[in-house]
């Protein structure tokens, strides 16, 4: 009967043969109504459920996800946590959401394994070490702890880095955001997940959404493949399918889906003990605890919902890799994989009621939305319980786009989704 | 590498291609007095459909900009055909 994960379970189901651990969540049959739907079990719709229930008391509640728990753009990410944006809105918001994270293991009492290793970003010109200082005033402007380094300083935190006369890539100096890291993914969407189910939450894996329940022009549930669940609200958060369920409920998106590639290495002892982005190729990496290299670069720039590259953009990727770390040429590659990603016109997410009173949006996170969950979940949550815009989620409204109020961070941090 | 069908240019490698959004979608007339909702529909709203699309798209090398029909899902190439006169919708 051990649901408690701490060093005093551990020793007693050691000492009693490991047979009393519970599963980490139910997995009930969905009940005809809830207060509140939440479509996605994704790590943004199960941190919604799980601050649903924690910050607002809403236990009445179920997460609909058409596979299983984490297995999209979650469990497909690169891990990387980070909040080193421009534009203040944008610093509130991914702010609020390492911040969340960085008290999240205790708060969930599951360990997500997260890593402030730091996140280097470089810059391969004079021209780009004016921007890199650029980026650092901004970011410091808005309270954000940033870095602008030198040379010397980058050459030694990535000492495997080509700094050679004859480097593919010189290094000029770069940005470091300290609090930066990696976080474990699949342990934030089942840490969540673990979280809602203990305070009420159902999370129901193998139902599709397909339909909702229109009444009086409000939306009033979801059409599921186990049966019409009826709710007050509806909260979608379906990253790269979140045009296919607007089509459903009669209203398009700023959003078109592209394929995002990853890659992993075999494992191999310590090499490189931060995150490092080249952002003039896109390429950007990472070693994992287990000692892989993961790694990734820019978007497939061909709409897409195939959950698989293409190879042009895996050469780009690779070909950036080695030619900034020579010494991974030797590497195998393991495994390669993709997701789809909801990339809008000015890259910043949308948070907000749709234009379907009574179903509330959680979508646009590009490229960009494993880092963060936290903060996507607390204002779908603020959203879907009082009707109402959190501060941080006002300027995230799908309105900016008839108002012309566009938070660019593709121009702002260079951040290509 | 996948090849998409330029009707210029014939089969050519998908990184000359450059893709232009949705194939109809018309710029509203009427300048000024165009509302801001139907004028952000246009510029920024997209059918992004899962499965059959129909696409504009732009060869880069010959810079023919022409319509593409394919899967989103299998990415096959179902059609392709240039704007010749009277041919664009």
């Amino acid at each position: 009967m051990t649901r408690h994960y701490s060093a005093l379970s551990l020793l007693k189901e050691g000492l009693t043969g490991q047979r009393g651990w519970q599963p980490a969540w139910r997995s009930p049959e969905p009940k005809p109504r809830y207060d509140v739907v939440v479509v996605g079990g994704g790590g943004h719709g199960l941190a919604t459920a799980y601050y649903l229930a924690k910050t607002h008391g809403i236990r009445d509640v179920a997460v609909i996800e058409k596979g299983w728990l984490g297995g999209g753009n979650t469990g497909r990410n690169t891990t990387v946590v980070r909040s080193n944006y421009f534009f203040p809105e944008s610093a509130a918001l991914y702010e609020m959401a390492l911040k969340l994270y960085e008290g999240l293991s205790r708060e969930l009492d599951f360990n997500i394994m997260l890593s402030q290793r730091g996140m280097l970003s470089l810059a391969h010109s004079p021209a780009e070490m004016e921007l890199a200082a650029r980026t650092v005033n901004a970011m410091q402007i808005n309270g954000i702890d940033a870095e602008l380094l030198s040379l010397d300083r980058v050459k030694s935190m990535i000492p495997a880095y080509d700094f050679g006369p004859t480097a593919r890539y010189p290094v000029y100096g770069g940005v470091l955001q300290g609090r930066g890291g990696t976080a474990r993914h699949d342990a934030v969407a089942w840490g969540y997940a673990r979280g809602a189910d203990r305070l009420g939450v159902d999370l129901i894996q193998n139902c599709e959404v397909e339909d909702f329940l229109v009444e009086g022009g409000r939306c009033r549930g979801v059409k599921t493949t186990r049966g019409v669940i009826r709710a007050d609200r509806v909260g979608i958060a379906v990253a790269g399918h979140s045009s296919v369920l607007a089509e459903k409920a009669g209203f398009r998106l700023p959003v078109t889906s592209y394929t995002l590639q990853a890659c992993i290495t075999e494992p191999v002892k310590p090499i490189l003990d931060c995150v490092v982005l080249a952002p003039a190729l896109g390429t950007y990496v990472s070693q994992s605890d287990k000692g892989d290299l993961v790694f990734g670069g820019g978007l497939d720039r061909i709409p897409s919902y195939a959950q698989r590259g293409n190879l042009p953009v895996l050469e780009t990727v690779i070909a950036g890799l080695v030619g900034m770390f020579p010494s991974f040429r030797q590497l195998k590659l393991m495994r390669q994989w993709a997701g789809i990603v909801d990339v809008v016109p000015d890259s910043s997410p949308i948070l907000g009621e749709s234009p379907l009173p009574g179903l509330f949006l959680n979508c646009g996170w590009g490229t960009g939305g494993f880092k963060a969950i936290p903060a996507g979940g607390v204002l779908l949550a603020h959203l879907l319980a009082t009707g109402r815009h959190h501060e941080v989620s006002r300027p995230f409204d799908l309105d900016r786009f008839a108002r012309g109020r566009l938070i660019d961070e593709a121009a702002g941090s260079g951040i290509a989704h | 590498m996948q090849l998409f069908p330029c009707p210029f240019c014939g089969p050519r490698a998908e990184n000359e291609f450059h893709f232009g959004g949705d194939l109809g979608n018309v710029r509203p007339e009427g300048g000024a007095s165009v509302s801001d909702a139907t004028w952000s529909a246009y510029l920024h709203m997209r059918r992004n459909p899962k499965g059959p699309a129909r696409e504009v798209w732009m060869h880069l090398t010959c810079g023919e900009i022409f319509a593409l029909e394919r899967d989103t899902v299998t990415h096959a190439v179902l059609g392709s055909h240039g704007f010749g006169e009277g041919s664009a919708s």
